[in-house]
Formats: structure tokens, sequence, C-alpha cells
């Protein structure tokens, strides 16, 4: 699913990731976590193509991200779902408007897919607040929100960085939930974290592994989950 | 599949809703597009008024002319009957009238106010003169007129007439270029415009590139929005300066380039262009703009 050889990337002079070597299977479940500052960010980044890398390869989903044309990067962006800590909605559009949106911008028509946008308002228990506005609710509603619009096109991967952040203790375990319960589906998570309570939770769930991010260097660490 | 030429300019029509409705640069371009509607219509106006007078000038007047005698008592009823004479005989001259004393007061009115002592003033008998297409030769009815009646002149009104119809031709080019100067600066508004609404709305930009925009579909959007407000603002600024036009008071003929500020018949037509080409610049400005900002933002 992703494949990362001798991938590095800098800021300026710089270094964010230095050679980094991992591969993360389709269907697999994974923290990301480090230290801030350590390039957990630019590493999600690079998975869902924001960035590339400065060098080494990267493949994502199979392709050599480096090799990619815009169109195909763009394609390749709705096989992935990215829930974002501070979530990035549109403010003039219902919350039914931004679960849509990836479908919108996809050319995809809204109506025929109307039966699996109120499923997905339902699975986020969101239902009764379609029709508010981003500003109108609450962090763990906006969390669950992206969730929702990360999953709508159906992708192979979840990618999310920091998403139980700036939520509660109880909220964090639902959207942990509702990721094992998109992993059991079939869908790779990579999930970046600084909550070692949020990975220890997921103990019995799902097989899930934790790789840590420090100076430059990704490792896994520990046991499997 | 069908080809929409409207989907084919502008994208997917629903990309509209990304954009937010409002924002600092919605009210700049529709009032900016108005206002230089209202005066590109204006100027259209005073162009059209301009070329009407510029071809009265050239066409009409060059058609006639004049024949003053300064004389007095019984000479200058013989050499007015002796100067029609020679006129109405004159190959080219269609026509040629003794002004009376009543078209003189009512020419002098304006200038010398009313109840006119005209007895007493010294006036020259005037004959006019209409002038067939071909024209006359001047040079011979102005020997045969020498002598049949010495004390009479004739005037083409060409020494006047020239400089002015130059004066008018060059009004006619600065109307031209303050036309061309209106729709340049409608389209460096919009552009302007265009690169103010896609920098305030950076955040929106990356989200729909996360999700799977393509950058054709982001400007489609914007560009679609601001041609919107665009053409919207210059139907309104056509509107209110043809309201304008029409309620401009009506003048006299005589009253030259003031006379011609006025709409008709065909002249109604070329407003609506105004509009149409402001939106068409701000289509193709914006999609410019949008263009260049989008490929320089990562």
């Amino acid at each position: 699913m992703i494949s990362l050889k001798n991938a590095g990337f800098s800021y300026g002079s710089r270094a964010i990731l230095k050679d980094v070597d991992q591969e993360l299977a389709a269907g697999s479940f994974h923290f990301l976590t480090g230290p801030s500052g350590a390039g957990k960010t630019t590493l999600l980044k690079m998975c869902y193509l924001s960035l590339m890398p400065d060098s080494g390869t990267l493949e994502v989903l199979g392709q050599d991200v480096t090799k990619l044309s815009r169109e195909q990067i763009t394609q390749m962006r709705r096989r992935i779902g990215v829930v974002h800590q501070d979530c990035q909605f549109l403010n003039h559009l219902t919350i039914r408007q931004n679960i849509a949106l990836p479908l919108l911008v996809a050319g995809k028509n809204i109506e025929d897919n109307m039966d699996n946008l109120e499923d997905l308002l339902s699975w986020v228990d969101m239902a009764h607040r379609a029709d508010a506005y981003p500003e109108e609710i609450s962090g763990g509603e906006r969390q669950r929100l992206a969730l929702a619009r990360a999953v709508i096109m159906d992708p192979d991967m979840i990618v999310a960085d920091e998403p139980t952040g700036n939520v509660d203790w109880e909220m964090g375990q639902r959207l942990l939930t509702l990721l094992v319960e998109l992993n059991k589906m079939g869908k790779t998570i990579l999930l970046a974290t600084h909550d070692l309570n949020l990975i220890r939770s997921i103990k019995g769930r799902v097989p899930a592994s934790v790789l840590r991010l420090k100076a430059g260097q990704l490792s896994l660490a520990g046991a499997q989950l | 599949m069908s080809f929409n030429p409207l989907s084919f300019l502008f994208g997917d029509a629903n990309s509209d809703q990304v954009v937010p409705p409002k924002g600092n640069a919605a009210w700049l371009t529709g009032f900016a597009s108005a206002a230089m509607a209202f005066i590109a219509v204006f100027a259209l106006t005073l162009s059209l008024a301009v070329g009407r007078l510029a071809d009265y000038w050239s066409l009409d007047l060059a058609r006639t002319a004049t024949v003053q005698i300064v004389a007095e008592g019984e000479s200058l009823q013989a050499q007015s009957e002796a100067a029609l004479r020679v006129l109405r005989t004159t190959p080219g001259v269609e026509r040629a009238d003794i002004i009376d004393k009543s078209a003189q007061v009512a020419l002098l009115e304006p200038w010398l106010g009313r109840n006119l002592p005209i007895d007493s003033l010294p006036i020259p008998q005037m004959i006019d003169v209409r002038l067939g297409p071909d024209g006359v030769d001047v040079e011979s009815l102005k020997l045969r007129l020498q002598a049949e009646a010495p004390d009479a002149s004739f005037d083409d009104h060409s020494t006047w007439r020239a400089p002015v119809l130059a004066a008018s031709q060059r009004l006619r080019i600065m109307v031209a270029l303050s036309l061309m100067l209106t729709g340049i600066i409608t389209v460096i508004i919009v552009v302007l415009s265009a690169h103010n609404a896609l920098a305030s709305n950076q955040n929106i930009i990356r989200t729909l590139r996360l999700l799977g925009a393509r950058d054709s579909y982001i400007a489609g959007a914007f560009v679609r929005r601001i041609t919107m407000r665009a053409t919207l603002g210059a139907v309104l600024g056509m509107a209110l300066a043809m309201v304008a036009v029409v309620s401009f008071p009506a003048q006299p003929e005589a009253n030259g380039l003031l006379s011609g500020m006025s709409l008709s018949g065909i002249d109604w037509l070329y407003p609506i262009f105004v509009p149409i080409l402001v939106g068409i610049s701000a289509f193709a400005a914006s999609r410019l703009a949008a263009r260049y900002h989008l490929h320089s933002v990562t």
C-alpha cells in the first residue's frame, strides 16, 4: 500500500525525514507517533501526496508518486481519505454539502449517492446536524464530519493527522471505533497521534503497529498491539 | 455524451458552490464593472453623437452655401434679384432662396433678444443655397456673381467647416481611446479581483485539492463566479447609463453636439454589446489569472 525506500525530505537546509524505509501493507492499521516537530505531519503529507520526497522513493497504492502527472496525482488523492486536526471545511456549505464535497469535485451525481450520504451521516451520528454549518458544531462533531467526508469516495486508505487532538477521551474513543470499523472493512489506516492511551486502547480490537518517528528516522516501536 | 458549450467554458455548473458567496472581491468586481459599463455606454453615446455631427458637417453642410449682399436700398433689391438669377441658372445649384426678414430675426433672436429693431440695423441680404451632390464650379460662379451683383460674396462654409471637421474627427478618436481604456481598466480590475479572490481562499483551494479536485475545476468555479459578477454588474451599469441617456434633456437641432446626445434606431443595440464584451473580457482575464495563480501555488 505504502512503500518508503531511503525517502528523505527537507525544509530548506533542515532535514525533516532521513532515509526512511518502511512498508505498510494493504488493510493494516498503523499509529504514527513521535515528539512534536519530529515530522509526523510531513510524513503524512507525503502519504497523501501533498508533498513529494526530496530523495529516495515513495510508492503509494502501487505507484511511484514522484513519476505521477498532476492529473494522476488528482486521481490518486481520490483514493486516499484524509482527516486533519483542523478539519478544513468550507464554512459556507452545510455539513451534508461538506461530506458530499469529494463527490462534487469528482463530478459525481450527488443524487445518485444520496443513500450513501445519509448512511454516512448516521454512521458518524451526525444525521440530526446535517443542515448545520461547520461553525455551529463542536470539535468532536467536526472530527466525525471530517471522517465521513474522508470515506465517502470509498478510499483504499485513511490518513488521519491527530484527529483526537482537540476532543475529549470519550469522543476520541468514538473516533477510534469508527476507524477500527473502517479497518475491518479492509481500509488501510495511518493515524498520527501522541496520545499513548489512545494507542493502548486499541489492543484486542484490531491488529495494529506503532511507528515511531524520531530525529527524522522511522522505526517500529515495540510489539504488535 | 452531449456537448455542452457552457460546461466547456466554465466547467461543472455545480462547482459554483465551492466559492464563498461573499468576499472582498465580490462587491468590487460588480461595482467596478457597473461603473465601467456606465462610462462605456456614455462614451459610446458620445461617440455616436460626434459621428453624426461629423457626418452632418462633412456631408450635409458641404452641400450648403450662403450668398451675402451688403448694399442698401434699390441697389440691394436689384443685386439680390440678379444674384438669385445667376444662382438658379448655375449647373449644380439645386435651390437658392432669399432668407426673408422674419427668418433673419429668428436667427438673430438667440443672440440679440426679442423686439429686434431689424429695420434700423445694417443687416446684409442673405441667400440660402442648396448644392447638388456633384457640387458647383465655385470659381466661375464667383466670377458671374461679381459681374451681376458686385456687392455679393459667396461662402461655401469651407473655411470654418474644415477645422471643425478635423476637431470632430479628433474627438471621435479620443472617445474611441476612452472606450479602449475603459476596456483595459475593466480587464485589470477583473484580474486583480480574481487574484484577490484566489488569494483570500487559499484554504478552500488547498482543501479542494486534497479532496481530489482538478485545478481546472477550481479555476472554473472561480471564473464562473467572477464572470457572472462582472457581467451582472455591467448589465446594471448599462441599464443605468441608458436611463441617463434617455432622460437627457431634448435639445434643438441647432445645438450641434448636445442635440446628438441620444440613441435612435439601431443605436440602441450597441450598448447591449458592452456587458457582452465585459463578460467575455472577465471570462478570459479571470481564467488566465486563475490558471496562473493555481499553477504558481503548489
